[in-house]
């Protein structure tokens, strides 16, 4: 390891060391960025549920969008595997269906970076037991 | 580089170590092996997480997913269930003591939600044993900042004006120490840190060590360069094996660096750390105590003035701050002193951290702002009181504190309003007591604990506390009289005035407090010879309540030294004058038929 000879220095180390710890820094506000969960029980991981998990989360790091993605369960949308909800800080949450990696290319561009609504979303036609 | 999905920080504090979080380690890790995610999910160690209760604690990110008492045979279901399948483990959850509810992450949880954590930042988010994961959360940014762009001066009013007071239990602002430090000229001076954490039930400077160490050293530097000493000395109890180890792999790592040493980023500012045992003597927190043993000689104090800022370690200039009040200092230089002086009390900024024990439901360790009130640390963040009992009364400030009762419970914490309350802050140890805890006995445990630890240079604490014992052990067997009550508050005040350092001069604390607060429970011990709470044996007598009593002869067949009679069907008697009270006839009877009186 070399030495860190100038404040500058340490604060290109930090930068790159930062990477690292994202992950659990975004954890720390979950309510200030976006937060993505992927539909992966059994039908989603078999439609390919997996592969855009991973692509989510690779992708938002290296185009720099802070988000938190996680996996959650059956979003009982079967017909419509693999299926995303996404929201947005202060926004109600949006499910979208049929998401593949292009999809999921589009809905970072657009949703996520723009807030532009994409095809393919589900209406929200459930109510939650906490309502 | 892989992309981690999931980090998994596991609790590597003496508590959770202690009921084998390492074993859970070693066991996520094969699991994470056999399923073929090492790209995919991280195992962290980290630091305290604070909810000792339920340790040991495994956190998952991004989720928060907040999984307590996991073993290491819970590793396979928690990789099986959480990480492939997306479920959460429901029966390792923490549940919630009143709604009797599964709590699914720490956000929504009532131990963090009045928590705002600055001097345990990373305590529970990072591995302390990387220095690299220290860097990546700002570690030495606020020494790149101050030996590049301020001057000594310029760090030592941002800190006076950011309040910071010294969290060791003294309250003195801490940029004014500096201050006075760095106008005392000399070829060599020093700092020190102050690790010797002495009162019984507090963890809070081991735990900032085992989570945060860079945060330390950091500040530590930075008041060498303020006052400039280019040595630093932290002094540890011994006792704290983790912690030393934690702090010589930090300490070593920053060497490596650059980040501690010679020429610190080009700075041309050398400053460098070494670490000084104690053998645990509580009155070697008291500074000028510490120095002589940093000294090699015994353990005692010396009187004030000369202050360690004028003639300290080897007669020159020294600078003493707890470990708690360092991990301050990067923070406030990094966010700026109006920052730091938005959160708090008028007269007491910041937060600060206490250690929960004794009667509460969650025994851990919390940071709240400054001027939070002892219900809101008690009952919302502390759960309560366990087994739902009524609370009594909270030990502060250790054995040279004082009690705060009921009507204490909505006075905002703050260095002064404890004072005015007749306690102390302390360095934070928090000891909650219910209706079962007797205050005389409180009171006598504490000067036990003083007596035991007295270094016995001055007389009044020597043999005024050893007097005090006795008093207070006589009340406590019904042989108190009223007279003694009156001497025990003269001999208190006595003690106060005269003793040579802050042991002595507080040790009567809980003796004062108790008698001001529960003169009555005094008063029931000397003059009806009971304890209220029924915890002094030597006043408790076991009866039999005859109507209640079959005369099944159980509890007769069960006591050690054959002191109950009775014919077979008959209600029994309990001979007063041979009963050891052991209570095994309470345990044994089955109808209700033994009280205690």
């Amino acid at each position: 390891m070399a030495k860190i000879t100038s404040l500058n220095d340490l604060r290109k180390i930090k930068d790159d060391l930062q990477e690292k710890i994202r992950l659990r820094e975004n954890a720390e506000s979950p309510d200030s960025l976006a937060q993505i969960k992927v539909g992966m029980a059994t039908s989603g991981i078999a439609s390919g549920a997996k592969e855009v998990f991973n692509f989510l989360v690779e992708e938002l790091q290296k185009r720099n969008i802070s988000a938190v993605v996680t996996q959650t369960g059956d979003m009982g949308y079967s017909y419509a595997e693999p299926t995303i909800e996404v929201t947005l800080p202060g926004q109600p949450p949006v499910v979208f269906g049929w998401v593949n990696i292009t999809k999921a290319d589009e809905i970072i561009e657009k949703y996520i970076r723009n807030g532009e609504l994409v095809e393919g979303i589900i209406p929200a036609n459930y109510k939650t037991i906490d309502e | 580089m892989a992309t981690y999905k999931y980090h998994l920080l596991v609790c590597g504090g003496t508590g959770c170590k202690a009921s084998n979080s390492e074993g859970i380690i070693t066991a996520l890790n094969r699991t994470i092996e056999e399923k073929g995610l090492e790209n995919d999910v991280k195992t962290v160690t980290t630091g305290c997480f604070g909810f000792c209760e339920k340790g040991p604690i495994v956190k998952i990110l991004p989720d928060n997913t907040f999984y307590t008492q996991v073993k290491p045979d819970d590793a396979k279901e928690i990789i099986e269930e959480h990480i492939i399948k997306g479920r959460k483990v429901t029966r390792l959850l923490y549940t919630d003591p009143e709604t009797k509810k599964h709590v699914s992450d720490s956000k929504h949880m009532g131990f963090y939600q009045k928590q705002i954590r600055i001097a345990l930042r990373n305590c529970g988010f990072l591995d302390p044993e990387n220095i690299e994961e220290s860097i990546s959360r700002d570690a030495y940014q606020a020494l790149g900042k101050a030996l590049t762009e301020m001057n000594p001066q310029q760090v030592i009013d941002e800190i006076k004006k950011s309040g910071l007071r010294g969290r060791g239990g003294g309250g003195f602002p801490t940029g004014l120490k500096w201050e006075i430090a760095a106008k005392n000229q000399a070829d060599q001076k020093y700092v020190v840190c102050n690790a010797d954490e002495g009162d019984p039930g507090a963890f809070m400077d081991r735990s900032i060590l085992e989570g945060d160490p860079h945060s330390v050293l950091e500040a530590m530097a930075i008041c060498g360069y303020t006052m400039g000493a280019n040595k630093g000395l932290i002094y540890i109890r011994a006792e704290y094996p983790l912690a030393i180890k934690r702090l010589k792999i930090a300490i070593k790592q920053a060497q490596e660096y650059g980040l501690l040493g010679h020429n610190i980023m080009g700075t041309g500012f050398d400053f460098d750390i070494e670490m000084r045992y104690g053998a645990g003597a509580f009155v070697c927190g008291e500074e000028t105590a510490l120095i002589h043993s940093m000294e090699g000689e015994r353990g005692e104090p010396t009187f004030k003035p000369p202050f360690p800022a004028q003639s300290g370690y080897k007669g020159k200039p020294t600078n003493v701050n707890n470990v708690e009040t360092f991990a301050n200092v990067p923070v406030i230089l990094l966010k700026g002193a109006e920052w730091f002086s938005s959160i708090g009390t008028e007269k007491s900024k910041g937060t600060k951290v206490f250690a929960l024990a004794g009667k509460i439901n969650n025994v851990g360790l919390i940071e709240v702002p400054m001027g939070t009130t002892l219900r809101e640390v008690i009952f919302e963040i502390g759960g309560g009181i366990k087994d739902g009992k009524k609370f009594k009364a909270v030990q502060t400030g250790g054995p040279s504190g004082g009690c705060l009762t009921e009507k204490h419970l909505d006075t905002p914490i703050d260095f002064d309003n404890l004072l005015a309350a007749g306690s102390m802050m302390g360095s934070g140890g928090m000891i909650v007591m219910d209706e079962d805890d007797c205050m005389v006995a409180m009171a006598k445990f504490f000067l036990d604990f003083t007596v035991e630890e007295s270094c016995g240079k001055c007389t009044p604490c020597r043999v005024g506390n050893k007097r005090l014992y006795e008093i207070l052990d006589k009340i406590t067997k019904g042989e108190g009289t009223l007279e003694d009550l009156d001497n025990l508050r003269n001999l208190s005040y006595v003690i106060k005035d005269t003793a040579l350092c802050g042991l002595g001069q507080t040790s009567p604390n809980p003796v004062l407090a108790t008698l001001d607060n529960f003169y009555d429970e005094y008063i029931a011990h000397v003059v009806d010879k009971k304890c209220p709470a029924g915890a002094c044996k030597d006043l408790m007598n076991y009866y039999v309540i005859e109507e209640n009593c079959v005369g099944c002869t159980a509890c007769a067949r069960a006591c050690p030294v054959n002191c109950i009679s009775g014919e077979r069907k008959m209600p029994h008697h309990i001979d007063q004058t041979a009963c050891i009270k052991c209570g095994t006839c309470m345990e044994k009877c089955k109808f209700n038929a033994i009280e205690i009186k």
